[in-house]
This record gives C-alpha cells, structure tokens and sequence, in this order.
C-alpha cells in the first residue's frame, strides 16, 4: 500500500502538489521542486499537460521513487489507444509506482501541437476500469498477467463546474469503477463545494481538494479565460484587484479554500506556480 | 451527404503546373450541394483554367460521383475527350474522385477537400452528426450521439473542461453531455448513466469498410423497384 494510500485509510488529511516535466531531457529543475515540496505526502507529475508536449511523466516518476518521494503518475486517454496505456500501466508497477491519476485529458486543440490526432481510445471512466482488470490480474482483452500489478487509482472531478448534478453522474462511475481518491478542480466559491460534497460524501471515496494559487487578478483573468473548468467569480477578482500586494491577497484566499478542505475534504492539492516557498503559509491555520 | 470544400486556387495552380489540358468532372449529389462541384463550379472551374491559359477538352456532373460502375458507363461515352486531356479535374468528394481513378489510367486531381458525413441545417450550413462509429449509442443518449458532438468522443458523461453546460473546445457550443443529460432528465430516463459504457469496439470500424448485401436481399429489392 503506498503512503497516500495508507494515510488516506487512515482519515488523515493530506497534501499534494504537482510537477511538470521538462520540455526537455534536463530533470534538475524538477527534481529541485520536488525537493521544496518534501513535506508533502505525494507529488503529481503531470501527462503533456495542457496538451503541451514534455518528457514522459513516467520517466520522472521514476526518479522521484528513486529519491524517496511518492508520486502520483497522471495518465490521460489524450496520446494513448488502449493498449499504450495498459502498457505503461504495467511499465509504471514495475518501476514501483503505485499512486495514479487517471484522466481524460486536454483536447490538444490547446496545447502546443494542435494538429495531434487525439486518441480518446478509452474515457477516464473506462481507463480506471482497464486499471482495476490489470490489478484483478487480466488485462482488456481478458488475457491473464503473468503477474498482476498493485495500484492506487485516482480519478479527477469538478466540482464547480454546472450542471453539478450531471458532474455528480460522472463521478459515481468513477466511484463504480475504483476510483480510491479524488483530485478536484480549484473550487472557489464555497457553496459549489458544500453541495458537491453533500452529495459525494456518501460515497466514502476521499476527496484532496484542488487549491490555487491567484496570484493577480490578471491571472485570475487568464484562467478564466483559458483554463476548462476554472472559474474565478468577481468578488474574488475585486479583492485581488484592489489589494495592495494581490499576491499576499492570493495566499490569503488560498487560505481560506485551505480551510474549507479541512471541513468538508482530506486533503489539499496545491498549485502554486513557481510560488511553492509560498505553501507553508497557505498551510498555516 | 459528404461535406466538402473546395481546396484553394492557389494549391491547384500549383497542382495544374504541368498540365496544360483538363477534362472536367463535377457530382450532382452532395458536391452540388455543399457548392463544390455542381453546374455552376464546374464552369466557374473551366473559366479559370482557361483563363490561366489552358484548354478544357470537355466536362461532365455525374448523378452521384460515388457510384463506381455508373461512373465508369459515363466516363466511356466521352472517350475521346478524355484522351485528349492530360488530367482529369475532379469536383467531388473523396469517394467520388476514386469512382474516377478507379476506372481511368490517367492522372485524375481531387480540388476540394472532404470534410464530414453532415446533415444540413439550412441551406449553407452543415453539421456533423454521426461520424459512422459502426457501434451506435443513440438508443442510450436520447438520439445525441456522443461519439461525434463530444469533441472528445467520450462514452461515460462529460470531461472536466465542462463549464456551465457548455464544451472546453469551443466555449459556444453545448457540451453534448450537457444536452444528452438534459434529454434523458425531460424523458425521465437514465439511459447511458445507468451503466459503464464498455470502450468502443473498434474493430466494427476496420478500415476499409466493406458491405456485401446477401444475394436474396439484393434482388428482393430489384422486384419492388421493378
Ligand atoms: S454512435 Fe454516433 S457515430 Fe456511432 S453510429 Fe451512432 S450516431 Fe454514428
Ligand atoms: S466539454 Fe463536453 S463535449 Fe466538450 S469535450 Fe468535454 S465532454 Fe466532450
């Protein structure tokens, strides 16, 4: 059972953050985050994130077990058909990896090779499916493994995001489907976040709750903008506008998205954009 | 109906350098309604090669491009006219261009590109609606097939880029999971949210597709045209 997994069981709360790869085969730059980011019980490390093409997560993955960290290897259906991806599942066991997340993944319309053919072989629903097979010990086509590999398997959710209700039918599939924790969206608007987990509490699955870091309201602007699924509302773009130190203003909402994680989730998936000597305040009750 | 656009003049010009006389072939079915290579093209297209110098042996609007052996009877009335032409400029889809080099040694030109099997609004204005999986779901997503309006062809409700109903891709158009999900609530159904929607099984989309009706089947058909 990895660390996050245990913690997890144990109803303990918890911290992650995540790192991209390199565009480029340099890993000292990310292997210097994770060093800032020590204290925290898993690092994601991100899959071509917003379709921009890196090195392969699982590659740093790698490195960050053999350093003593504990990742979290991402893993979307955007670049791979059925069988890469039960491939580098089972690549991922042997290299001792064992906490995923499993997603759709960005359309590649937004990143930096739009004219990718954009594979959606298998939906995040059915890759934790094909996970859960590989780990029972048969892979999709009902082939048994010589040996089976041991995973922890987490799906992503957004809670803010409307119609909640039909969000909330994607996420019991998830559910069905074995999703042992959940990594949320930022939320920034705390009713979105009370009526997702009145309703998902029921099904015992964790969720960490995504926290993000606003560091201007330009930023604030351009997430809302650009970034699917992030939805900054205008009384936090105000705050952030009229504060004298808009970053100090950042943290401080942070903060209190941080403790509404504390009442209503397990844990906080922080993305702070460069600003990661900026967490331990954001963490301070 | 096949969607199609005409591939721009200045790619055909670079495609025309070294031929100096064209025959022309137009289709009277979805190129004349998408306006690629209908009556009106097909002269515009031989006003402009003759106009850049060239000379057009002669032209034709098959009734439907695609059907291979009546392009092949049709192409045989205008032999000579073919003979003469050093390539055949082909107005129609992809389908069509093939009925055409299928039956024809000669350098045969596609000038448009084919975009979608599309259903048509109005005039003017196609939409992609059915992308020919060969596994369909509409009788579980209240008749909004997924597989094509999900930019990302998801099987099991909407993606994470969703944002108040509306798709990441392009922020003006409904999500599908949005419309699917509002459908099925009118019809107080739970259709595909009811189950895991196993992965598509695309060995039902093998390419290319063929499709051999059984012989009865045929000239059960035959008889009742008759
Ligand atoms: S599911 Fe969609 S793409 Fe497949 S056959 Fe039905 S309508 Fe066409
Ligand atoms: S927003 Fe909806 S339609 Fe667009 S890609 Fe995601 S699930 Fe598909």
């Amino acid at each position: 059972m990895s660390r996050l997994a245990d913690k997890l069981a144990r109803r303990q709360f918890v911290f992650t953050a995540e790192i991209a790869p390199a565009k480029g085969v340099d890993v000292s730059a990310a292997l210097q985050k994770a060093e800032q980011l020590q204290t925290l019980d898993a690092i994601n490390i991100t899959d071509n994130q917003g379709a921009c093409m890196r090195m392969s997560p699982l590659a740093l993955a790698r490195l960050l077990v053999e350093q003593g960290y504990e990742p979290i290897l991402q893993l979307t259906c955007r670049d791979r058909n059925r069988m890469a991806l039960q491939s580098d599942l089972l690549g991922a066991a042997a290299l001792g990896i064992e906490n995923l997340l499993l997603l759709t993944g960005d359309h590649p319309r937004f990143g930096d090779h739009a004219a990718a053919r954009p594979v959606f072989d298998l939906d995040s629903v059915q890759l934790l499916q094909a996970a859960q097979g590989l780990i029972a010990g048969r892979d999709m086509a009902g082939k048994k493994l010589v040996t089976a590999p041991s995973f922890f398997c987490g799906a992503a959710v957004a809670p803010a995001a409307q119609p909640q209700a039909l969000v909330l039918k994607k996420f019991s599939k998830k559910v069905t489907c074995g999703a042992g924790f959940f990594q949320t969206q930022a939320v920034f608007q705390r009713r979105h976040l009370e009526t997702f987990m009145a309703a998902a509490a029921s099904s015992q699955v964790p969720v960490i709750l995504g926290v993000l870091l606003l560091k201007s309201v330009k930023m604030a602007q351009f997430l809302n903008q650009n970034i699917p699924g992030v939805q900054v509302p205008q009384d936090l773009l105000q705050r952030l506008d009229e504060a004298a130190d808009p970053l100090l203003e950042g943290v401080r909402i942070a903060r209190e998205m941080v403790s509404w994680a504390r009442q209503y989730c397990q844990g906080v998936h922080l993305m702070t954009f460069g600003h990661e000597e900026l967490i331990p305040q954001i963490l301070a009750h | 109906m096949i969607i199609s656009t005409p591939k721009a003049r200045q790619e055909l010009e670079a495609l025309l350098q070294d031929c100096r006389t064209l025959f022309l072939i137009g289709c009277g079915s979805c190129a004349t309604a998408c306006k690629v290579g209908g009556e009106d093209e097909v002269f515009a297209a031989q006003e402009w090669l003759e106009a850049s110098g060239r000379e057009v042996t002669g032209s034709l609007i098959l009734d439907e491009a695609c059907h291979i052996m009546r392009a092949a009877r049709e192409l045989r009335r205008f032999r000579e006219q073919l003979d003469e032409a050093d390539a055949l400029l082909i107005l129609a889809c992809g389908a069509g261009v093939q009925s055409i080099s299928d039956c024809t040694e000669k350098r045969v030109l596609a000038a448009v590109n084919s975009l979608f099997v599309g259903n048509i609004r109005r005039f003017g204005q196609y939409e992609e609606k059915c992308s020919l999986c060969g596994d369909c779901i509409l009788n579980e997503t209240a008749g909004i097939c997924p597989v094509t309006n999900c930019s990302k062809g998801l099987l099991n409700g909407p993606c994470g880029g969703m944002e108040d109903g509306c798709c990441e891709v392009e922020t003006d158009r409904d999500c599908a999971w949005t419309s699917i999900y509002q459908r099925l609530e009118k019809q107080q159904r739970q259709g595909v949210f009811d189950r895991v929607v196993a992965p598509k099984d695309w060995s039902r989309k093998f390419k290319p597709g063929k499709l051999s009706l059984e012989r009865s089947i045929v000239d059960n058909g035959r008889e009742k045209h008759r």
